[in-house]
């Protein structure tokens, strides 16, 4: 096996996962009204969410409130309600409904992974997300509050790695609820549960450091949702030292490997009751 | 009389397509109880952080935060499923109601009523009555009537946000979470003291859309404590007239929409 005989295989790879990747940024750029309601909507989130944490920080504006100024609080919200969309918190179902269809089966006959080829579409849906609906909630916080700007170099590069992993997390939690509905035809326990961790423990309502001592650690290290959400912002934010983010963009990235592992193993199980199903 | 009797029976076909699948209710019924109690705990943890929010203590703040559930859970129940409209308008089914000899407003909030969420409308009210009995609260007679109105008044303006926003679709057919702004944000909103906002958010959400009116102004009024930012006392008490106001305004705007609704044609 030398170079050679490799290289034609990982170039082919690339080129596909690029082909799909382009494809779910041009299906999510032809809804340009639901990008603009979706974009307004956030902004208006952005406000409402922005003036409760600044009067939360305001009752003693001389100490940092849990580790975060006014101005980290402020950048904190406006890019919480930009990653919303760009991490697809909720309303992805197209696994769901192509098990309910059973047009699940065709994604079986591609000579690609169902998991990674639904992985980089939602890259292009990523990406796309993050020219509109993570751009303007941030320009519309830029005008109306001060925002806190990174000041250390590393925190740009070290927030895309880490956003990146944040739509890796999302995108596998997602993918794990829908494939839920291979086993149940009643998925709303999941679905209940989605909803209370994502409005709770991603770092969206309130940053997940304002919950108490042992309960904070509990969720970071219990749960995915923290990783989501609440990493970027950290990163984006500085908030703490280097080696504390480091340490919250490792986690994400421990998270983002075990629940890809989940989706190719629940996928690998469903694949094999659906033959069992003669479907 | 004939048309309430026809409003009757399709509401009643409703609680019989519910009653069909009970366990599936039961679990419904769960699921969105769990909604005011997210808000409640999101709450709760802010003022683990901070002593007051807006100038405001935790037990005032969950007066008002109980009185903007309780009034959005009403509304909800009872007119939330308007926001379906743009789904109607999408796939033209609008068209079918048009043609009946019914309101179209009517047809479309009675054809399905979302009963799974009248669990939001009863945790909301036992949220409430454990903050009004834990906050500073002398309860006279007026105070009571107050507690009794509030919520109704406050449910009718988010019901007329409701009707007013889902209009949009009329026009706008790709409009998705664009009302979402303005309903849900208007909850979450009044569940906060005005006095947290910037100027010009307040005076359009306080102010121009009435949101102050469904729990700052009900709460200042039952907490006895003059408005920080200098509406005269009688202003606490207006919040019915504010809401009669709205869903005039409501109705209009729903009138002038469907009036310009042209089918999608497809």
């Amino acid at each position: 096996m030398g170079a050679a005989s490799v290289s034609p295989r990982l170039r082919a790879e690339v080129a596909t996962a690029l082909a799909l990747a382009r494809a779910g940024f041009r299906r999510y750029a032809t809804y340009r009204q639901a990008t603009v309601a979706a974009a307004t909507t956030n902004s208006v989130f952005g406000f409402l969410r922005c003036y409760v944490l600044l009067a939360v920080a305001a009752a003693d504006p001389t100490t940092p409130t849990v580790g975060y100024t006014a101005e980290q609080l402020a950048l904190y919200t406006w890019a919480s309600q930009g990653l919303i969309g760009v991490v697809a918190l909720w309303g992805w179902t197209d696994l769901a409904d192509r098990i309910r269809t059973g047009d699940v089966v065709g994604d079986l006959l591609r000579p690609i992974h169902p998991v990674l080829s639904y992985l980089y579409v939602d890259f292009g849906r990523a990406a796309y997300a993050a020219l509109t609906r993570f751009v303007v909630p941030i320009a519309v916080g830029a005008v109306t509050f001060s925002l806190y700007v990174p000041h250390r170099p590393q925190a740009y590069p070290l927030f895309l790695a880490s956003a990146l992993l944040a739509v890796v997390v999302t995108f596998a939690a997602r993918y794990l609820v829908n494939a839920v509905g291979f086993w149940f035809l009643d998925t709303r326990g999941v679905q209940m549960a989605w909803i209370v961790g994502t409005s709770l423990l991603t770092g969206l309502a309130f940053p997940v450091h304002f919950i108490p001592g042992w309960l904070d650690t509990a969720v970071w290290v219990a749960t995915p949702f923290p990783s989501m959400m609440q990493a970027p912002l950290d990163v984006l934010v500085e908030r703490g030292a280097p080696s504390a983010l480091l340490a919250e963009v490792a986690g994400q990235a421990a998270w983002a490997a075990a629940l890809l592992w989940l989706c190719w193993l629940v996928q690998r199980r469903a694949t094999a009751k659906l033959v069992v199903q003669g479907g | 009389m004939g048309d309430i009797s026809i409003y009757a029976r399709l509401l009643w076909a409703q609680v019989r397509s519910y009653t069909a699948y009970r366990g599936s209710f039961a679990i419904d019924l769960a699921a969105n109880a769990l909604a005011p109690l997210l808000d409640v705990a999101t709450i709760i943890v802010l003022f683990q952080v901070t002593p007051d929010i807006g100038g405001f203590r935790a037990d005032e703040v969950l007066v008002m935060f109980g009185l903007a559930a309780l009034s959005f859970a009403l509304a909800d129940v009872a007119v939330g499923q308007i926001e379906k409209l743009r789904l109607y308008v999408r796939t033209g089914q609008l068209d079918a109601a048009l043609v009946r000899p019914l309101s179209v407003l009517g047809q479309l909030l009675c054809a399905d009523l979302p009963l799974r969420k009248v669990s939001r409308i009863g945790v909301a009210f036992v949220i409430l009555a454990i903050a009004v009995s834990r906050a500073p609260i002398e309860l006279t007679p007026a105070r009571l009537a107050l507690l009794a109105v509030a919520p109704v008044a406050g449910a009718v303006l988010f019901g007329a946000i409701f009707v007013a926003t889902a209009t949009v679709a009329f026009w706008w057919i790709d409009s998705g979470e664009f009302a979402n702004a303005f309903t849900y944000g208007g909850r979450d909103f009044t569940s906060f003291p005005v006095t947290v906002y910037g100027p010009a958010f307040r005076y359009l959400f306080a102010y121009g859309l009435g949101f102050a009116f469904v729990a700052y102004y009900p709460t200042l009024a039952l907490l006895g404590r003059p408005d920080p930012l200098g509406a005269p006392a009688l202003v606490a008490w207006s919040s019915p007239a504010v809401a009669v106001l709205a869903a005039l305004l409501a109705g209009a705007i729903w009138r002038f929409g469907v009036r310009r609704y042209r089918s999608t044609g497809s």
